[in-house]
């Protein structure tokens, strides 16, 4: 019998199920990781499993002044953006979390709404008002566009923490003379600062890799390493993408796999 | 000591309700820089392409939605959009209701483990996912060329710049978006209903359709929903995969906007787009309180 059934069930009479699913699985799983070898091919036109194994694709990359340019937007921006958006969805998040209003939950939503509303028409209605601002290709617009957009994730994150948090703890600490300020910074933060990390994360990420928004609002000496991607995607398959896909796919991993393992790491909430 | 006979009215009553409204407006006001940025950088922009969809030469106009109804490419390229959509959720939801069906009923441990295979590709770029069905599609691809090895097709087929690849990446890309809800309903569904339908007779099949999958269907409703609406504003995946031959709304919108400079054209679009999306939404609303599928309380 299936032990993680609840009916009796054998795994032979569900054998159709475990083959479905790991063929799901696979197609889930096998393209991201494909990418990875296929960056270490030596011919212009990717071959998997790659005849000649050679890190040309790299060179390219790293030897490349627009590569190099693209790289260091994206990563400037990210950073940007992770600051002001961890920042400001923090204290939103915080805000909103502990007051008791009807209209909270509203708040709540419409922060989050950027990331419900198509990315194509953010886009499109940002670019409008950026050109009327002269802010199209420029650094600043392309944070303020980013932080947007990482901005539900993080007010997500960090209410999530906010919940599991026990409130009186701040309250005690103010009962004992602290003011609110001292007491959010000394008691309450370091206790959610797992979610306000897996917060700070989530947003570099959603910066990084983001596309649609940046193919309106950064170009020229601002174009980031996604748009660049993109154009290049458009005309030929050129190979150096599977170099740069295999570095994004790393770092992406790398920082979720880092959230995960934080979250292991942490203390049990103390009951009582 | 003041107990429940105590004045009604106490003494500080005022200034208290004043400290605690003056504290709610500074915590309130955490949230002002926040909502200032979504305002100025999504209300406003949202609503100036309201107002140019209703706009033409300097006077109010419904000429741009006309144009939406009565321009056969645009009935075409609605259409599209839509039957790209369903094609892509009804895929979506065969491939994935099975796998979160499983993975829920792993013991948690386990379960976490395997979820890896749906976080894995959830995290990855968008735009890497979308190139590497590019080339795994390609004529020489790793698809094309397993087929003709295990001698299912004499010559490489078209699977990419076509409507297949499109549909082929794009759920790809959307198949987490409705595991991970799913999976989460699933998981709060209790065993024990099952394990009852089971002792009072019922055969695995019928408890699972009778019992457990009516049980999931709000999960499933608010995945499938979650997976359209993103299917109908999809742009990067359709205007890679679909070889220009694809013309989805998303990808009309921008060649509105970048090489017509038709804003009115584009936002018309963009408005019915955006009502679209809004209302299924609200539909959404009805089956799954919506904050939590984004995780809100």
């Amino acid at each position: 019998m299936a032990a993680s059934a609840p009916v009796p069930v054998s795994h032979v009479r569900r054998l159709w199920l475990y083959v479905w699913c790991g063929l799901v699985a696979l197609f889930l799983v096998l393209p991201v990781l494909v990418v990875i070898p296929m960056s270490f091919s030596d011919t212009v036109y990717l071959e998997f499993p790659p005849r000649r194994w050679s890190l040309r694709n790299y060179r390219t990359f790293f030897g490349s002044v627009e590569w190099r340019d693209a790289t260091w937007v994206s990563l400037r921006a990210a950073v940007l953006t992770t600051a002001a958006a961890t920042v400001l969805g923090t204290a939103a998040a915080y805000g909103l979390a502990v007051t008791r209003w009807r209209w909270s939950r509203a708040l709540q939503l419409l922060l989050v709404a950027p990331q419900m509303v198509p990315a194509i028409l953010v886009a499109i209605g940002l670019f409008y008002v950026y050109a009327r601002l002269e802010l199209v290709n420029t650094m600043l617009g392309l944070v303020l566009a980013h932080t947007l957009l990482a901005l539900p994730f993080v007010v997500v994150t960090v209410t999530a923490g906010l919940a599991s948090f026990d409130m009186t703890q701040e309250m005690v600490a103010r009962s004992l003379g602290a003011s609110r300020v001292r007491a959010v910074l000394t008691v309450t933060l370091p206790q959610i600062r797992y979610s306000v990390i897996s917060a700070a994360l989530f947003a570099f990420i959603t910066s990084l890799d983001e596309v649609v928004v940046a193919l309106f609002l950064s170009g020229g000496e601002n174009a980031t390493l996604t748009r660049r991607m993109f154009s290049a995607l458009r005309d030929q398959i050129d190979p150096t993408i599977a170099a740069i896909s295999t570095l994004l796919i790393v770092i992406s991993v790398g920082l979720v796999g880092l959230v995960q393992l934080l979250g292991r790491t942490r203390p049990a909430a103390r009951s009582g | 000591m003041s107990g429940p006979g105590a004045s009604p009215v106490a003494p500080n009553a005022d200034a208290l309700a004043r400290d605690a409204a003056r504290e709610r407006r500074r915590l309130l006001g955490l949230s002002i820089p926040a909502l200032v940025l979504v305002g100025l950088l999504l209300v406003l922009p949202v609503g100036w392409l309201f107002y140019l969809s209703v706009v033409e030469k300097d006077a109010y106009s419904l000429v741009h939605y006309e144009r939406l109804v009565q321009e056969p490419a645009y009935v075409t390229i609605l259409w599209n959009t839509v039957e790209v959509s369903v094609l892509v959720t009804l895929i979506c939801v065969l491939l994935g209701y099975p796998l979160a069906y499983l993975l829920a009923q792993l013991p948690p441990r386990a379960a976490n483990l395997g979820l890896i295979v749906v976080i894995l590709p959830f995290w990855t770029a968008l735009l890497v996912r979308t190139y590497a069905w590019l080339v795994l599609l390609q004529r020489r691809g790793l698809v094309n060329t397993l087929l003709v090895n295990l001698g299912l097709i004499a010559d490489p087929i078209p699977l990419v710049h076509n409507m297949t690849g499109t549909v082929i990446g794009m759920t790809h890309i959307l198949l987490p978006f409705l595991i991970l809800p799913l999976y989460a309903s699933m998981r709060a569904i209790d065993p024990d209903y099952v394990r009852a339908a089971a002792s009072l007779g019922a055969s695995p099949v019928r408890a699972f359709w009778q019992v457990f999958l009516p049980l999931s269907l709000p999960g499933l409703v608010a995945g499938l929903l979650l997976v359209f609406v993103l299917c109908l504003g999809f742009y990067v995946t359709p205007a890679l995969l679909g070889g220009g031959k694809t013309y989805l709304v998303a990808m009309k919108i921008e060649q509105n906007v970048n090489t017509y400079f038709a804003w009115g054209a584009s936002s018309s679009l963009a408005v019915v787009l955006l009502v679209s999306v809004g209302l299924i939404f609200v539909g959404l609303h009805r089956v799954l309180a919506i904050q939590r599928l984004f995780g809100v309380r």
